[in-house]
């Protein structure tokens, strides 16, 4: 039995993350490890329990292993329901055939069965790539009280970045008038965070045209696709329906790359970033491993730092981030990295400006990165990236922007 | 055999020499008293429990158990919220009336649980005496000597000075157990029982009944010690790290113990992990001029001062300039900027504002009660 629920939440963890290449050769991007003891899934199906949104769909496709036990019944997230809860919804075979998903839209087209159950006047749909705290409830009370089809939740971005998201172009009542995923010349710095709250009926109505529309131009040969931004939204702006832009205001980060993954754990070290982790009524919940405290050594020093439960550090570590069970031994440097779970840095290793994959044994005399104030030409600069699962051995280096998936 | 074993079952002792450190104790109970920078005491044995792959667990509480019920819940962050077996609460009363008065009275009271279960041997365990241990060989060596009771020991140093509830097994020559001293006036090494042990359950049956009849209750006394020439007692010897806590002083030693790294290692092992209720804390962040030293911390703290040899709990801030040393500081307390705190035991969600000075000795630490302001 079902009862209705007013909101479900649809998230999109299918993606592979392709630019973050080594990271997520094993693991989708929604599971990539992120701010010491999260994965970037944490954030949304967090902000879910936070926001009172008690069922939520997640559709898995690319390596779906580590994000499927991640997940599990839902409970670290509150998400274990006898009525509702979290549910991973993979591509499935039915009697036309199998089929992946083929774009957003689709993956949601393929699980209206999964919403119909539950009934719902509206439906939030989100992306498990993406670092904030939001209140979902707010913007569906927004979408409410604008009597709203669609409300596309927007960030103000700086001009010159503008032309790197999906921009909306709104009238004075917040009303979206245009939308162009990124635009050459920009008309606005509103940019599509890629949450959107659907009164569900309308979403129903339009995620079935859209595939009859697509698969109708596939047979006849011509370009298809079916995707939120370009088709869904596109669609209900030519028919006129009421689209309307919601702005948050507060800590946004896209992860999409891996200069953009460094940066947004590297902000959890800043005063100024508004993101607070440690504010007891908005939590982020994670999956727990059960370790014992962090030991810090006699010889270690510790600055400016975030460092995760089961870790042992008796090395310098400054400016960094270190995952569960991470140990960096005397006389090991760590400065302005990341190291993912489970990682030895062992003595004489130098890891400076990279991020270091999970389950890593980076040895004596290895130097990973370099400052940018080391590299002559700037834009030859960048992070150097070790893989998960990856020994580097005595002596060798890996130079920034270099990127390490195998043993070397 | 299979990872769960249905034929044992666990009962745990949650408020067992609460008396003996009182200050701990004064608004919970032993079973709840916070250990090494995130545990509480019950957590190590309702993890070795878990980690035997012993599913079906009572926990029988005695009194002001109001933050032990609080921390266990429905024994979820073990593993222990089952529809077979799983974490029962036992609730104390006496058909005397009143609170139960020994072992052998509590499990009478509550043997209605014991029958009901459907294993066929039963292991007791306390939560005063920390260590991480594998029942399974116990088990089997129970089985092979076909004893009654196999006690769980361990040779190490014993100091009638220091130790003051511990029970002392001295073995005959057929390695049955023929005397147990309870803290005897001796020091030097000794074989301390770490009140736990092994018991079949018809046995245990027989004997709590019979206790019961003659208005008896100790089970120390009355079987243990009155009773090794009739029944067969065996000894396990246990090898790995154990502390008992008893007294404030030794349960700051004991705390201190986990900043050896070879102590660590043993309570601490991969295959072993000790399970306790999940807190969803950030990772702990570290200041621009912070400065920690052979410290444990826990997740959620915020640290911006100097650390050296303590524990710090989970959600604990230190403020700048201030100087924490071989100190215990327990969840939630907030140091302010400044301070200067030496050999103290700092209770949960204590405040202490900007300058303050508070100084113990490692021999005699400092206790600051729950809520204290200062």
């Amino acid at each position: 039995m079902y009862t209705k629920k007013n909101v479900v939440a649809m998230l999109l963890a299918g993606g592979q993350g392709s630019r973050l290449y080594a990271l997520t050769k094993n693991v989708a991007k929604p599971a990539v490890p992120y701010g010491g003891k999260y994965r970037l899934i944490d954030f949304p199906l967090s902000n879910c329990t936070n926001s009172g949104i008690d069922t939520v769909g997640v559709l898995t496709q690319y390596q779906p292993l580590v994000l499927n036990e991640y997940i599990g019944n839902g409970q670290p997230w509150d998400l274990d329901k006898m009525n509702g809860g979290v549910h991973v919804l993979p591509p499935y075979e039915s009697q036309a055939g199998a089929s992946w998903y083929e774009g957003t839209a689709n993956a949601i087209y393929q699980n209206m069965n999964f919403i119909r159950r539950y009934d719902p006047e509206y439906v939030v749909v989100l992306g498990g790539d993406h670092i904030y705290k939001m209140d979902y409830s707010k913007m569906v009370d927004f979408h409410i009280a604008n009597d709203a089809d669609c409300t596309i939740s927007v960030i103000d971005v700086p001009l010159a970045e503008a032309s790197r998201f999906g921009i909306m172009i709104c009238d004075e009542q917040n009303k979206v008038i245009d939308f162009v995923e990124k635009p050459k010349e920009p008309k606005s710095t509103l940019a599509s965070m890629g949450i959107y709250v659907f009164s569900w009926k309308k979403l129903e109505k339009y995620l079935i045209e859209n595939e009859n529309d697509a698969n109708a131009k596939r047979d006849r040969g011509e370009k298809w696709s079916k995707d939120f931004g370009k088709d869904i939204i596109t669609s209900m702006l030519r028919d006129k329906q009421r689209l309307f832009a919601y702005e948050f205001e507060g800590y946004w980060k896209d992860v999409g790359t891996l200069d953009s993954l460094w940066e947004a754990n590297m902000d959890l070290l800043s005063p100024s970033v508004p993101l607070d982790l440690y504010d007891p009524s908005w939590k982020i919940y994670s999956r727990s491993n059960y370790m014992p405290p962090q030991y810090i050594g006699s010889n270690a020093r510790v600055e400016n730092s975030m460092i995760a439960e089961g870790s042992s550090v008796d090395g310098s570590v400054d400016f960094s981030i270190l995952f569960d069970g991470v140990t960096v031994e005397e006389g090991a440097t760590v400065d302005y990295s990341i190291v993912m779970p489970g990682t030895v840095i062992k003595s004489g290793a130098v890891v400076e400006y990279s991020i270091v994959g999970s389950d890593c044994v980076i040895e004596g005399g290895v130097h990973i990165g370099k400052s940018p104030e080391q590299v002559e030409n700037r834009d030859d600069w960048g992070i150097a990236v070790v893989g998960h699962n990856v020994t580097v051995s005595g002596g060798k280096s890996v130079e920034p922007k270099q990127i390490i998936g195998e043993n070397i | 055999m299979s990872s769960v074993n249905y034929n044992v079952l666990g009962l745990i002792f949650a408020s067992m020499h609460d008396s003996y450190v009182s200050e701990l104790t004064k608004q919970r109970t032993m079973g709840s008293i916070p250990f090494g920078g995130r545990y509480r005491l019950i957590d190590f044995p309702l993890s070795n429990f878990v980690n035997s792959g012993i599913t079906e667990v009572g926990v029988i509480t005695k009194s002001n158990y109001g933050s032990l019920l609080d921390h266990l819940g429905s024994g979820r962050d073990w593993d222990l919220a089952r529809k077979k077996g799983g974490m029962h609460l036992l609730p104390p009363y006496s058909q005397t009336g009143g609170i139960y008065k020994g072992r052998l009275d509590a499990l009478s009271n509550m043997w209605g649980f014991v029958e009901h279960s459907k294993a066929q041997y039963v292991i007791l365990s306390n939560c005063d005496v920390v260590t991480t241990i594998d029942f399974n060989p116990v088990l089997r060596q129970h089985q092979e000597t076909g004893a009654d009771i196999t006690l769980i020991y361990k040779k190490s140093h014993y100091d009638c000075e220091k130790d003051k509830c511990s029970t002392i097994l001295e073995f005959g020559d057929d390695n049955t157990i023929n005397d147990v001293l309870v803290a005897p006036q001796i020091s030097g090494e000794c074989n301390q029982w770490l009140d736990m042990l092994i018991i079949n359950k018809d046995f245990l049956r027989k004997i709590v009944f019979d206790a019961s009849s003659r208005n008896l209750y100790s089970f120390t006394r009355e079987i243990l010690q009155n009773k090794n020439s009739e029944y067969k007692i065996m000894g396990y010897e246990h090898k790995d790290f154990f502390v008992r806590i008893d007294s404030k002083d030794n349960y700051y030693h004991a705390n201190m113990m986990l900043l050896d790294t070879e102590t660590r290692n043993s309570l601490f092992k991969k295959n072993m992990p000790v399970f306790t209720k999940v807190g969803d804390n950030a990772p702990a962040l570290y200041g621009l001029e912070s400065n920690i030293k052979n410290s444990l911390i826990a997740d959620g703290c915020i640290v911006e001062g100097t650390v050296e040899n303590s524990i710090i709990f989970r959600g604990v801030k230190i403020g700048k300039d201030t100087v924490v040393k071989d100190s215990i500081i327990m969840q939630g307390t907030k140091i302010g900027n400044n301070c200067s705190i030496s050999s103290v035991i700092m209770d949960k969600n204590v405040e202490v504002s900007d300058e303050g000075v508070l100084t113990g000795t490692k021999n005699c630490p400092f206790y600051v009660d729950k809520n204290s302001k200062i």
